[in-house]
């Protein structure tokens, strides 16, 4: 278990009289890409919401490091480097890259004694960052409104890694981008596994998901059908677990010639 | 169906070989923008070429009337410069994505806090400035506070507070004063410290009767200059314009007043303290207020209950003007300076020419929509993906 960076055991979580997640055990290994597959109304949402300290789980236990964690806020949790980049990104469109890159957490200077922040040092690391990351930014002054959504979507990840995230979790991080700028993500993720940063992919999308993952969970109405491994899974099953295979092979025979 | 695992044995390979390619066209997008086009792009061009254009035209209809001889200039500098003060903190404020509707009121109010404790409670001038400021702050708190709690739109907010505010000052003069203008005010502020040094008379006199004394700016025939020196107001807006823009565009907080304005929930996900950022915003504005009326009743001499009627729109229309979106997240302190100055121009520079000043309303009207069309076109092209 000295490998399992971050563990949910047995955890349920109610609201009200809707149970969300039902006795969901997902523990998550230092350095791999563990994806959370499910469709939607599955529960994945409660779950990275747990993770990521925004809910406390009604039963079952969190743990980080091996350690039993409570987390009051994502604030806690991102103290111990579990970082969440959510689908809305959390950039604003009208301010540069740089500024972007180190919102809420600004560098600063002394100069003549009046604290200052240090834009130049912003916008070098912004882009030395995102450089090792593969993006190449010209301008880091530039307003991140004119990057496609592939791009924000890394700097967002980026700028995780950099403020000293070991856990990241990825909600639906290529829902809405083109087949290229997918593929930039995903190759952001492989970047991160590189460096022994820890992954969580929420999708639903098992073409993006099998090819990166080394392991996968599948949530289906708040409870988890099991973790894979990649040895033991093909990607046809984890489809066919997912969409519930019966009903997704009669759908398929009625619009014929579709195969996904 | 393979082609994806297919994909990623080639991530493994070369994971930097394609963002290579991928970065190299766009460069050469990023290059074709030249100086000029970026130049257009800031917030404060608009303003910048509105205010070139202004002067053309005053320049050509108004050229010989007077009106850019120093003391012209200085008489419409002052009218810009009240109003710059306001603009300001209606700028920064607007750029953090709230309004303050309140500003003319507040104007108002805070000039009565001034003069009748000055007048009638015999209060020395500076401790009833100092009364007045920690007022209109308090009130510009309790403004931030209700927006910021009950998260209603600053514009209704704000509009409440511009009629309690105007009843307020009103009903309050009636009871204290038993008039709604209080006069006598000039002679205490010229001779109290705090009034002398920081809002009555003109910085630079002795230069300025040194200047006459050459002869190189008009003198009246007892020797003395034709202008005295530099209204203190105007100091006063070239200062916190400086600081205002310095605090915008290089510190911590100008990062955050920006990125609350741009997306409020994005900035609160990564740690701004949202609230805290709009409160003292409001609470800036409310001192921008306080100033203008402060600085008003020392030069005039006087309060009045109708003081500052309407300057909340003219405060907003000059922010605007400037660059700023109503949606915030983007404007210049510098371009509603611009905006307050087409402001002053305009409205004296019509009383040189042989306008009737009527068509001073007019002219507003029409630059503020033409300034609004402009920033959306801007808008638009910084935000768009591309």
């Amino acid at each position: 278990m000295s490998d399992t960076i971050l563990a949910l055991e047995n955890v349920s979580k109610y609201f009200g009289s809707v149970i969300a997640l039902q006795n969901v055990t997902l523990r998550l290994k230092k350095g791999e890409v563990h994806c959370l597959l499910g469709d939607n109304g599955a529960g994945k949402s409660t779950l990275i919401k747990t993770l990521a300290g925004v809910h406390k789980p009604s039963e079952g236990e969190y743990l980080v490091d091996g350690k039993p964690v409570s987390f009051n806020s994502p604030k806690e949790a991102l103290d111990v480097g579990v970082a969440t980049v959510y689908q809305d990104l959390a950039l604003v469109p009208l301010l540069s890259v740089a500024r972007n890159f180190f919102m809420g957490r600004e560098p600063t200077k002394k100069v003549f004694g009046i604290t200052v922040m240090d834009i130049n040092y912003a916008a070098e690391t912004a882009r030395a960052k995102l450089a090792e990351m593969g993006i190449m930014v010209r301008d880091p002054h530039h307003a991140i409104g004119t990057m496609s959504g592939g791009e924000k979507q890394c700097l967002a990840i980026a700028r995780a890694i950099h403020f000293g995230a070991r856990v990241l979790i990825l909600d639906e991080p290529t829902a809405a981008l083109g087949v290229k700028q997918s593929f930039n993500v995903l190759k952001l993720i492989h970047k991160a596994r590189e460096r022994g940063i820890s992954v969580i992919f929420i999708t639903h999308n098992v073409h993006h998901a099998y090819p990166i993952g080394d392991s996968f969970t599948l949530l289906n109405r708040g409870k988890s059908m099991g973790t894979f491994t990649k040895d033991n899974v093909t990607k046809d099953e984890v489809l066919d677990m997912m969409a519930g295979g019966a009903e997704m092979q009669t759908l398929m025979n009625q619009l014929e010639g579709i195969q996904v | 169906m393979n082609s994806s695992s297919v994909h990623a044995d080639k991530l493994g390979a070369d994971g930097s070989g394609p963002a290579q390619q991928k970065s190299a066209p766009k460069d050469e997008r990023v290059r074709q923008e030249g100086s000029l086009k970026r130049f257009l792009g800031r917030p404060e061009f608009a303003s910048l070429a509105g205010a070139i254009l202004v002067f053309i035209v005053f320049g050509f209809a108004a050229g010989d009337s007077g009106m850019f001889n120093l003391d012209g200039v200085v008489n419409w500098m002052q009218v810009a410069a009240y109003l710059g003060l306001i603009s300001i903190g209606a700028c920064v404020l607007m750029i953090a994505g709230e309004f303050d509707l309140s500003i003319g009121s507040m104007i108002g109010f805070a000039g009565m806090m001034v003069a009748i404790p000055t007048v009638y409670f015999h209060w020395p001038f500076w401790l009833a400035v100092m009364f007045a400021f920690a007022g209109s702050m308090a009130l510009g708190w309790l403004n931030g506070y209700l927006v910021v709690k009950t998260r209603l739109p600053s514009f209704i907010v704000t509009l409440a507070f511009m009629f309690i505010l105007r009843g307020l000052t009103l009903a309050l003069s009636i009871m204290f004063a038993n008039r709604t203008i209080v006069s006598g005010v000039g002679d205490l502020a010229a001779n109290d410290w705090l009034g002398s040094w920081l809002f009555t008379g003109n910085l630079g006199s002795g230069l300025f009767r040194w200047m006459a004394s050459h002869g190189w700016i008009a003198a009246m025939s007892n020797g003395q200059p034709l202008v005295a020196g530099i209204p203190k107001v105007i100091v006063w807006w070239l200062v916190l314009a400086l600081g205002a823009s310095f605090v915008l565009a290089r510190t911590r907080f100008g990062n955050w007043i920006f990125a609350v304005g741009g997306d409020a929930n994005a900035a609160k996900n990564v740690g701004v303290p949202v609230k805290r950022v709009k409160t003292s915003l409001f609470v800036f504005t409310a001192f921008c207020a306080c100033l203008f009326a402060v600085l008003q009743v020392a030069d005039v001499g006087s309060a009045a209950a109708d003081r500052g009627l309407q300057k909340e729109f003219e405060a907003i229309i000059a922010a605007v003007i400037g660059g700023a979106l109503l949606t915030g997240g983007y404007g210049s302190v510098i371009g509603a300076c611009f905006g307050a100055l087409i402001f002053g121009v305009v409205q004296i520079g019509i009383t040189y020419t042989n306008l009737n000043s009527d068509w001073f309303r007019v002219f507003l009207g029409v630059m503020l929509l033409v300034a609004v069309l402009f920033n959306n076109y801007v808008r638009r092209r910084v935000t768009e993906a591309r």
